[in-house]
């Protein structure tokens, strides 16, 4: 066992600044949605729109960290060991049997989450930033003053901008509760807020002495 | 080394960058609209006139008869009557092309409403607000400039009044000499002559001008408001050689020559632009009017099929705890209203009106239909006043019936002094040039009024949730389009719902099974530990 410093500095941050915006976005666009009402009509608006911008702000700077690092590796998808992760979620979790996969600093993420978490890049947030920008920009004055309205009927944007949430909070409930099957309940959640989490020592590369040894050079 | 450097330098950068945001969120102090400001500007300088008429010699002398003080007027103006004579004040009617009826006039002379009904063999009642002297009938001379009336727009000494059902003539009672002396540009007064006391009282008709806007307050109407910037009506209705700007959908067809918010405040007036975007589907009537008839009642509805009950052979009156009508012998029984929420409809600037001699198309009769959809991108959000109601119309011809209601004397089949609609009815229809069956009855109807005036200060405008609500929003009946936060894809909710609740109920069942396991599991290796203790022991 050792400590391995697995989540860098800005992919813990990328990480709560974007879950923070993801509920806060939710939080007032279901409220847009007439769902409930907790600031009101207008402020909803005005605060989804500025969280909306910060959220996409800080996923070009997430992509661009994730092409410069090579991080992106990290969620090519796999079929190896994936029927046997599931398997252990089903059955072999009550059991108390061990992980079918081992977590490394080179591989963090087993086979089911590579695949969820890259439909979540490539699809669920896609669809729900695309519709949202689409959605934002429906009705809007070009040089001249005039106003320019999309064809493209507002009910239809709406439905995927609306989907994309329904989806993303579902994401939410089960990636929340999945943090909670690590080694204890709370290491994972505690990892990706010191970075730092025991794992087994068989590997290579991102002992904490590299690591260390990397950041100060 | 080089990459925790650049790490650091990006981490300030989006620091500095969500700080900004941040600090523009939470600044919330209210901008200064540079536009407006400009526009106050403007119209604060009020002009002063070039001449004053009272030192004009032409105009110290007796005047005999008002046509006298035309020709006064025409001695210096000398082609002013020309221009005059080109308006719909004048002519009563104006000529577009409208859609399914090719090139028509409309104007007075043919329209018909729900309220008086009509001015054909009326005229000389009606006349009572037509810029011209001796309206008596339908053989009107409209080429003789000497029954021009300048003062009704010009008098700026508030002496000047049009005579009771005089056709047109001014009560014997004005000092044409005074009048003649003091003439100017039109004041309130002077539009509100008419135009706030049309349908035969003040407001019955529009329900956003009426003799309160005399002298208002910010809150009435924040342009004319006493306290605020004191405007006339010329100020926006301007009258470039005598034509007005602006118009009515009541008696106008066509999409010109209106008057807007926008040829002062442009199409972007606000600072947000959000609310700038709503200005392409929405007109700025619609949220800056939020209710009208602020200050008296307005007529809502009209029953003309109530009329003609007499009390011992007698018409008679009854008025409401406002002072009101609410029944006339002679017109039916009425419906009022203060501090109406407008009804809001898609307009796209063109309409249609029912024209005396048309065919009935449906029930209840539009007397003025305006064109738009949600579909049609001409076409905006405008609040109205809806005015309902019925009246006699032609059983076999299927034609609303223009009756003579005004009559000098008994026995001249008027129904306003003989209470014979059948009579009426023949009369009316014999001057408009229409067969008449001789079988009546009476058909709903209802006319649209767009709601322009008594603009409210910015404080007052309708709020985004009056509008984006699930439930009784303004825009309620509004349908066929998607509003946010009033629509909802249901199926799409529905199911959405149901997911969440189902993956909620996953996660917990899951949790608990393995707690439960955990638990049993724990147990079971703490008998194993109690029978281990226990064995020395033993």
């Amino acid at each position: 066992m050792q400590k391995i410093y697995i989540y860098k500095r800005f992919e813990r941050f990328w990480h709560w600044v974007q879950a923070s915006l993801i509920i806060f976005l939710a939080l007032t666009g279901f409220e847009v949605h007439g769902a409930y009402k907790i600031f009101g009509f207008e402020k909803a608006v005005e605060f989804h729109r500025v969280a909306s911008w910060m959220l996409i702000g800080l996923i070009i700077f997430a992509i661009f960290w994730h092409l410069t690092t090579g991080e992106w590796r990290q969620y090519i998808p796999t079929t190896k060991q994936l029927k046997e992760q599931v398997i252990y979620y089903l059955s072999g979790i009550f059991k108390g049997e061990h992980h079918p996969t081992e977590k490394t600093g080179l591989s963090k993420l087993n086979p089911l989450q590579r695949i969820v978490y890259l439909g979540f890049k490539l699809v669920l947030v896609p669809i729900t930033i695309i519709s949202g920008i689409l959605y934002m920009l429906y009705k809007t004055f070009d040089q001249n003053n005039l106003i320019v309205i999309e064809d493209y009927p507002l009910s239809s944007i709406a439905f995927w901008h609306t989907l994309g949430a329904i989806l993303l909070m579902i994401f939410l409930v089960v990636h929340v509760y999945m943090t909670t099957t690590g080694k204890t309940p709370t290491s994972n959640i505690k990892a990706m807020i010191t970075g730092y989490e025991e794992l087994n020592d068989e590997q290579e590369e991102g002992t904490v002495e590299n690591d260390k040894n990397q950041e100060t050079k | 080394m080089f990459n925790t450097k650049l790490r650091n330098i990006l981490l300030v950068i989006v620091v500095i960058i969500i700080s900004l945001i941040m600090v523009n969120v939470l600044h919330q102090e209210d901008h200064y609209n540079l536009k407006l400001e400009e526009l106050r500007h403007k119209y604060a300088l009020k002009e002063v006139p070039s001449v004053v008429h009272s030192k004009l010699p032409e105009l110290q002398r007796v005047f005999k008869t008002p046509q006298e003080v035309t020709e006064a007027c025409l001695s210096c103006h000398t082609e002013t009557h020309k221009e005059v004579m080109a308006s719909s004040h004048w002519n009563w009617e104006r000529v577009a092309y409208v859609e399914g009826r090719g090139i028509s006039s409309a104007g007075k002379k043919n329209v018909m409403n729900n309220f008086c009904l009509g001015t054909t063999s009326n005229q000389k009642s009606c006349a009572k607000c037509h810029i011209g002297y001796g309206m008596n009938d339908n053989q009107f001379d409209f080429n003789n400039a000497r029954n021009v009336d300048c003062m009704v727009c010009h008098d700026n000494s508030d002496e000047y009044l049009k005579g009771a059902s005089m056709a047109g003539y001014p009560d014997r009672t004005v000092n044409l000499e005074k009048v003649a002396q003091s003439v100017g540009a039109p004041k309130r007064s002077n539009c509100g002559s008419c135009h706030f006391f049309s349908g035969g009282g003040n407001n019955v008709k529009h329900g956003d001008l009426e003799s309160a806007m005399l002298s208002c307050s910010r809150e009435v109407d924040v342009h004319m408001g006493a306290n605020g910037m004191n405007m006339d009506c010329v100020a926006c209705h301007t009258a470039k050689n005598h034509q007005m700007l602006g118009k009515l959908y009541s008696v106008s067809t066509d999409n010109t020559n209106r008057s807007t918010c926008e040829q002062c405040h442009t199409s972007t007036p606000h600072l947000r632009d959000v609310i700038n975007r709503h200005g392409s589907r929405v007109s700025c009537q619609a949220c800056h009017i939020p209710v009208y008839a602020k200050v008296n009642s307005t007529k809502m509805a009209w029953r003309w099929s109530d009329a003609g009950k007499l009390k011992d052979g007698k018409p008679y009156e009854e008025d409401d705890s406002l002072g009101n009508h609410k029944y006339m012998s002679i017109k039916g029984s009425f419906t009022w209203a203060r501090n109406v929420k407008p009804d809001y409809m898609w307009f796209n600037g063109t309409a249609d009106q029912y024209l005396l001699g048309d065919t009935i198309q449906s029930v209840p009769v539009q007397m003025n239909t305006l064109h738009g959809s949600h579909n049609d991108r001409h076409s905006k959000i405008i609040p109205v006043k809806i005015h309902v109601g019925d009246q006699i119309y032609d059983k076999v011809y299927h034609r609303l019936v223009q009756p003579k209601l005004y009559g000098e004397a008994e026995g001249d089949s008027a129904f306003w002094k003989d209470f014979k609609w059948d009579e009426a009815a023949k009369a009316g229809m014999k001057t408009s040039g229409l067969p008449y069956s001789g079988q009546y009855g009476f058909v709903k109807t209802e006319m649209y009024w767009p709601v322009n005036h008594m603009v409210s200060p910015k404080s007052e405008a309708v709020g985004c949730a009056e509008c984006h609500t699930r439930n009784n929003g303004r825009l309620a009946k509004l349908t066929g389009f998607y509003l946010p936060g009033r629509d909802q894809n249901k199926t799409l909710d529905f199911v959405g719902y149901w997911m969440f609740i189902l993956a909620l109920i996953a996660v917990f069942g899951h949790a608990i099974v393995r707690i439960s396991m955990n638990i049993a599991k724990n147990k079971y290796e703490k008998q194993i530990i109690n029978y281990d203790e226990d064995k020395p022991i033993g």
